[in-house]
């Protein structure tokens, strides 16, 4: 059968470890990237995402050469974003040891850029990141630039034009959980999981270990990532993992 | 020394990485001189048939393969696409032809209910059905990481074995062999343990060729 995910996650920021609330990127957590793979690497994690969430693309330290870093020491799944705009792109990102690619911002702007990506590299390497927020009249709305461009479009709409556009995953954010270990949106993923039949990777709201188990229990998502709670627990993703087999989820 | 061939098409840093972390030693090329003087071959892969073949083709590695693994008998492991591209054809993005090694031929997943999502991505149970060289010193249902929408079946008449499959709402043939040509459907160098040991099972099949 089939197991769930577990999927931790790394923001950097000019090349470091930060915490995220809300989308805005306060404490560094680690300077160095690799040590902070090495906490989650021992107590196997099911995959790695790591998402460059600097201030801009010419703010990015050095992301190629610390993904190629990273994945030296990663032998689970490395799925790697930001800032991704071209398949050269996603050739580089590759070839530093990249499994997979989280295309989000520019992926809505231009669609072409998951058909084109799906088709050279596959479907199963093309993540497409959906960030959502309630808008002021309380409807989901697909929010695009780090929270920074509301769109208006309705995420379940943008999520069936992804299927169509083959991306392989959706890896769906929260923004207004983000940071706020109130546990995810339930609703939220339970509306994109019976709209499409892509893998679903649910982000943003995780306080604690039940809120993991929660998103299993209540809805059909195929992975749970989060990542603040990560970082500042101990042996964490193996306390995960224990916290949900408790609670008779199939972990691996 | 192991060579992984370079076409292209991603993910090869892994293959590297993970074999390096066992002090097994590889390199990444497409260099005739290096496939020929190569202990034993991986052909990895991420992406679409029709590209890898593309790729093959355009790199001229198509001969130079075919007589280091058909004539030379020199061990070969395809991972992903490289288990895919090793048999007769495709079907994905329209019928595209393989190198022909393997009689069978990939086609999309078909799982009999919607609750098993395409792509297949993620860790599956698999189950051991022959005794391989390959799968060795590996726990009794070993959990691998797949991620892929299309997968091979054999022909009746294949000299290919089977030998692991996995349930995905449908039988998917996880690894098969055939003389010196090895392959999997899931990632070993994303596995972690359990995919870090068969790349040790491989790493000996090449020391056995090369002595």
């Amino acid at each position: 059968m089939l197991k769930k995910r577990l999927i931790p996650v790394l923001l950097l920021r000019e090349g470091q470890v930060v915490q995220s609330i809300q989308f805005k990127h306060t404490n560094v957590i680690h300077a160095n990237v690799p040590i902070a793979v090495e906490h989650f690497n021992k107590w196997a994690p099911d995959e790695l995402i790591v998402i460059d969430a600097s201030p801009s693309r010419e703010k990015r330290k050095l992301f190629h050469s610390v993904i190629s870093a990273l994945s030296r020491e990663c032998f689970v799944p490395l799925t790697v974003g930001g800032f991704i705009d071209g398949t050269d792109e996603v050739r580089q990102l590759l070839r530093s040891g990249a499994d997979k690619v989280v295309i989000n911002t520019q992926g809505f702007r231009n669609h072409d850029l998951i058909r084109q990506t799906s088709s050279i590299f596959g479907s199963q390497c093309v993540v497409a990141g959906i960030d959502v927020r309630l808008s002021a009249d309380d409807r989901y709305e697909v929010v695009i630039d780090h929270g920074k461009e509301n769109t208006g479009v309705d995420p379940v709409t943008w999520a069936q034009e992804l299927q169509q556009l083959n991306a392989g995953e959706i890896y769906l954010t929260s923004i207004d959980r983000d940071g706020s270990k109130q546990g995810y949106d339930l609703k939220l993923l339970k509306m994109i999981s019976e709209a499409v039949s892509l893998p679903l990777i649910a982000f943003g709201g995780v306080g604690n270990w039940d809120h993991l188990s929660e998103a299993f229990m209540h809805t059909n998502v195929d992975a749970v990532a989060a990542a603040n709670i990560f970082h500042y627990v101990d042996y964490s993703a193996k306390k995960a993992k224990d916290a949900m087999k408790k609670k008779g989820i199939d972990v691996r | 020394m192991i060579v992984i061939i370079d076409y292209g098409m991603g993910n090869l840093t892994s293959v590297h990485n993970a074999l390096q972390s066992i002090a097994v030693q590889s390199c990444i090329s497409n260099r005739a001189q290096d496939i020929a003087s190569a202990s034993a071959l991986i052909l990895p892969g991420v992406g679409a048939f029709g590209d890898g073949m593309k790729q093959l083709h355009q790199l001229n590695l198509i001969e130079i393969l075919k007589e280091q693994v058909l004539t030379m008998k020199k061990p070969l492991l395809g991972i992903c696409l490289g288990m895919q591209l090793i048999t007769d054809g495709s079907e994905e993005f329209g019928n595209t032809t393989g190198l022909q090694w393997i009689e069978g031929n990939v086609k999309k997943l078909s799982p009999l209910s919607s609750e098993y999502k395409i792509p297949h991505i993620g860790w599956n149970d698999t189950k051991i059905l022959t005794d391989s060289k390959l799968l060795r010193n590996l726990s009794e249902k070993p959990v691998f990481y797949f991620v892929h929408s299309y997968a091979v079946t054999l022909t009746p008449s294949s000299a290919a074995v089977e030998t692991s499959i996995c349930d995905h709402g449908c039988r998917i043939t996880a690894s098969l062999e055939q003389d010196n040509i090895f392959a999997t459907q899931f990632h070993p160098e994303k596995s972690q343990r359990e995919g870090i040991q068969l790349l040790k099972n491989f790493a000996a099949i090449a020391r056995e060729y090369d002595a």
